[in-house]
């Protein structure tokens, strides 16, 4: 998605990885949270990004990827954070837990991460509507053309 | 076959993914869609995390992290719309007011 030179096509394969990262997380028995991010995310969020490039109407970037040697740094800089992070957690691989925990299926279900988010995380959830509504109005105020 | 490691190294191969989207692109909405994919790459780390270790609290923290990135997804496109109704671009080369 990022060589892509117009927003549209990158936008559709990012619904793409997004569908993908729900079908991972369903390998993990996280049920719920593949839900969630097909319904968030490949929905929500993605729809409103597009609605945005609609509204815009902006052409194709114009961007080369030779030559320059910004990019060549930043080639060499991502790659070398990247043989890092995988190199750390190939160092690690010993002590990492080898296997799903036997409660994994019990964790990921709607039931038992409602329970926990209605319980001992009562007050960050509330605090998460406020953030929405604070979100929601600020998007209005933000967009809108002239306040009167 | 599926160990922890295998979720991790995909997850840093997403997170590069994204950064490097964010340095290379010049179109706003594009860096946008780049951040997201870097928060569901971390998104990926703490679900692997919390079923491999047993602990449900990175279930609930991705969940908030996805209110905050749906909450930052909304103001986010707001700022860009306003952005394009006062330049007539959306390219970061040329929202240079800032420069000294």
């Amino acid at each position: 998605m990022v060589t892509r030179k117009s927003a549209v096509p990158s936008a559709l394969m990012l619904i793409v990885t997004f569908c993908f990262l729900a079908a991972l997380y369903l390998t993990l028995n996280a049920q719920f949270l593949a839900v969630v991010q097909v319904a968030v995310y490949a929905g929500a969020i993605m729809v409103l990004v597009v609605f945005v490039i609609m509204l815009l109407n902006i052409r194709n970037e114009q961007y080369t990827i030779t030559g320059n040697w910004k990019t060549v740094v930043g080639i060499l800089g991502v790659l070398g954070i990247l043989a890092q992070i995988i190199s750390v957690f190939i160092a690690a691989t010993d002590t990492l837990p080898k296997h799903l925990s036997e409660s994994a299926v019990q964790l990921g279900t709607v039931e038992s991460v409602g329970t926990k988010l209605y319980t001992s995380y009562a007050f960050p959830f509330e605090m998460a509507s406020i953030i929405l509504i604070a979100a929601a109005v600020g998007a209005i105020v933000l967009a809108k053309k002239k306040l009167t | 076959m599926s160990s922890l490691s295998n979720y991790l190294i995909v997850s840093a191969i997403l997170f590069m993914i994204g950064a490097s989207g964010v340095m290379f692109r010049k179109n706003v909405i594009v860096i946008f869609m780049c951040v997201e994919l870097m928060l569901n790459a971390v998104n990926l780390t703490l679900i692997a995390f919390s079923q491999f270790m047993g602990d449900q609290s990175g279930q609930i923290l991705v969940f908030f992290v996805m209110t905050v990135a749906a909450a930052e997804a909304a103001v986010g496109l707001a700022i860009v719309i306003s952005v394009y109704r006062n330049k007539e671009t959306v390219e970061i080369d040329k929202l240079n007011l800032l420069k000294g």
